[in-house]
């Protein structure tokens, strides 16, 4: 309990400084100003959803080889919660394109196939409700999962492949890309806040799969005697 | 201070997101685990 609740509280306070660090210590941007301080939340989420989505990924590889519940645990949790930080990386984008680029959305490769991917961990997470037995639940959405994760290299090299209305990579986009050295570790802070808070989300949503798992074999139990 | 709108509401919607998420999960498990100790209540009883 009490660990749980000093974990809390320190993502808490990395959370908070990060957002300090974006607000105060990173420099203003010339031709943005103030509104491209939202790229330390919007990016640094962006991140951390493709995290969430590896860890499902790997888990669901787990699942198809050994059939071991945990990994199909870990698969939906790492789902779920990587769906949460796509939902934040989708709603702040607009906002920042909208002073930034006069539009709130535009369809370009590296948007369409954000959202396509969001749309994809929406449908894995609706298909585990539609199958009843836990086996085959967990085998069908393991193999969905796999599938849906393709999508992530196309969402990663879009801004490097095509010319796309998103702007183009500040990390390894080669020549010309990169950030002023205060705001890449302000950004750096910010990546690692959210990988904390993921983790804490993570760890929480294990438990309760965990807990799903225990209470169906009490179910079985009970509907047996 | 120019787009100040714009970036407060973002914060406030991206942790706003992170809150209720946070909460579900708080509720979600705290519903299940009254649902498995009636289960296993049932099962002494029934046993």
């Amino acid at each position: 309990m009490w660990r749980r609740l000093i974990g809390g509280l320190a993502v808490l306070a990395l959370v908070g400084a990060a957002a300090y660090a974006s607000f105060y210590i990173a420099p203003e941007e010339r031709t943005m100003g103030l509104v491209q301080r939202i790229f330390y939340l919007h990016a640094a989420c962006g991140l951390t959803m493709f995290t969430g989505f590896f860890i499902c990924f790997c888990s669901n590889i787990a699942y198809v080889f050994w059939r071991n519940p945990k990994s199909d645990a870990l698969a939906v949790s790492a789902a779920e919660v990587g769906l949460v930080f796509s939902t934040v990386n989708l709603v702040t984008g607009p906002i920042w394109a909208h002073p930034a680029w006069g539009i709130w959305w535009t369809w370009d490769a590296r948007l369409t196939s954000a959202f396509v991917l969001w749309l994809l961990y929406i449908a894995y997470l609706l298909l585990r409700t539609l199958v009843e037995e836990p086996e085959r639940r967990a085998l069908l959405s393991a193999l969905f999962g796999i599938f849906a994760f393709l999508d992530v290299p196309l969402v990663y090299g879009s801004i490097r492949w095509w010319r796309t209305q998103h702007p183009q990579p500040v990390l390894m986009g080669g020549a010309g890309s990169g950030l002023e050295p205060t705001m890449l570790k302000v950004f750096f802070f910010s990546i690692l806040a959210m990988h904390a808070l993921m983790v804490l989300l993570l760890v929480d949503r294990y438990g309760l799969e965990k807990m799903r798992g225990e209470a169906e074999i009490v179910r079985r139990e009970l509907e047996a005697a | 201070m120019k787009n100040l709108d714009s970036l407060f509401a973002a914060y406030l919607i991206g942790w706003g997101i992170f809150f209720v998420y946070y909460l579900t999960v708080a509720r979600r498990t705290s519903a299940l685990k009254t649902e498995i100790e009636r289960l296993k209540n049932s099962q002494h009883r029934s046993s």
